[in-house]
């Protein structure tokens, strides 16, 4: 009876409850990097694993923790497991930690992450937090994954690097659109993506 | 215990700050091994890109830089090879390049390529944001190059950032960085229609002016040192 509430925290971020097209959070680094599948699929994995460590950690410190200095403590904790992920990354994917650069940094300032300790890891126990922070991470990285591969495709005729349009398109004239590669044009597919979830989802509309 | 007092808040503070910094530090020694060999190995497929070899898929780097490049030394502004100084690998070109050319060590990689040997010198310099810096490979006569390789910190995206194609670095194959009479000249990055009556020049890119002069000032800068060397690289094989 209860299963249905337990899980509630996993997967109303998904669609109802989206980080990123209803919360309107982490909207930056959405737009940066996106131009490419493989490093959105990176930050949503390094984002999802910050979110839901933190989250944890933050909910089993929630009844120690000073309120005075209680944003500190957050910004400690996901401090030190950005900086974390980001050496681990190059160790281990040096490649992608270099397309990365900066914004596996910049997980720090995600506004998801905070927001998501302030409300609910400093209330909840670790495991409801945990599945909060899963939630909200994939929420956040399927926008992702849907933005970059709109971008990857019609920007360099691509997914996951492989080439998808055939040699022959382009010599019968099809251009790859360079406006898909810069910025600008993520925030419009995000805007199609809220369009499109918000007519999907009437109660949604204000 | 009173959570609210600043006893409380000031031990709190401290302990965690202590655990996290324990916790860092050993992610970090743990992990440093492997991201210097990530680093080196970097560094090695630029140096190789300079010569034209680019590493297949799933081929090792660090094998291909062994099996190509045959010899690496530190050489001063008068073409002498310099015993006992750093390894050239280890060199830090953002210091060296501000120094005065003769007080510079200069180091050069030579490589075994299909169309024999190639000489592989490091250039640093500033683009627009920041530094940028390549690899150039010399032909053996010391005057023609023959690939180049550009690589940037965070140039603009489609304007400066496009030091780093092809298009835009294959067109120093083949250009002669001394004039005719012997003196240096380097190559110059021009814009289209400003093209100098001799010497040797690329284009520049459009909308990247500042990282193109940067390209340009480097090359100089890094460059010129080396002109002793170059010349005796010349001699060398005109008596063969």
């Amino acid at each position: 009876m209860n299963l249905k509430k337990t899980f509630l925290p996993l997967f109303n971020p998904l669609s109802k409850d989206n980080p990123v097209i209803v919360q309107v959070l982490g909207i930056c680094s959405a737009l940066a990097v996106t131009a490419k599948m493989e490093p959105a699929l990176v930050m949503t994995i390094s984002v999802t694993a910050v979110l839901a460590l933190a989250n944890v950690v933050i909910s089993l410190l929630r009844n120690t923790i000073p309120s005075s200095i209680r944003i500190i403590v957050q910004l400690v904790v996901v401090a030190a497991l950005v900086v974390v992920v980001d050496q681990v990354l190059k160790a281990w994917n040096y490649e992608i930690s270099k397309a990365l650069s900066v914004f596996i940094g910049l997980i720090i300032t995600n506004c998801i992450i905070m927001g998501r300790l302030e409300a609910f890891a400093l209330n909840n126990r670790p495991w409801p937090s945990f599945l909060d922070g899963i939630g909200n991470g994939l929420g956040y990285g399927i926008i992702l994954i849907i933005v970059s591969f709109f971008r990857e495709l019609f920007g360099s005729g691509t997914l996951f690097g492989c080439q998808i349009f055939p040699e022959s398109w382009y010599e019968a004239g099809y251009m790859n659109n360079g406006m898909m590669i810069l910025p600008p044009m993520a925030l419009i597919v995000v805007a199609c993506i809220i369009w499109a979830h918000r007519s999907i989802n009437k109660d949604l509309q204000e | 215990m009173n959570k609210q007092s600043n006893t409380y808040t000031i031990i709190y503070a401290v302990v965690l700050v202590l655990i996290v910094g324990v916790v860092l530090s050993v992610v970090y020694q743990a992990l440093r091994p492997q991201q210097e060999e990530n680093i080196a190995n970097d560094t090695k497929r630029q140096i190789l890109a300079a010569a034209l070899i680019t590493p297949k898929d799933g081929e090792s780097v660090a094998e291909l830089y062994s099996s190509h490049i045959e010899a690496s030394y530190i050489v001063n502004s008068k073409g002498e090879k310099v015993d006992g100084a750093t390894d050239p690998f280890d060199v830090n070109m953002a210091l060296e390049v501000k120094k005065p050319a003769d007080e510079r060590e200069l180091p050069v990689f030579e490589c075994k390529t299909e169309s024999g040997l190639k000489y592989i010198v490091p250039v640093y310099g500033a683009g627009l944001w920041g530094p940028i810096w390549g690899y150039i490979a010399m032909d053996s006569n010391g005057d023609t190059i023959y690939g180049a390789y550009f690589a940037h910190q965070g140039e603009t995206p489609g304007l400066g950032a496009e030091i780093e194609k092809p298009a835009f670095q294959d067109q120093f194959e083949g250009k002669n960085i001394f004039a005719p009479d012997g003196a240096f000249q380097s190559v110059k990055v021009v814009k289209n229609g400003q093209e100098p009556s001799e010497g040797a020049y690329v284009h520049a890119i459009s909308g990247g002016t500042i990282t193109s002069q940067g390209v340009q000032k480097m090359l100089e800068n890094s460059l010129s040192p080396y002109t002793a060397y170059f010349k005796r690289l010349e001699s060398q094989t005109t008596e063969k």
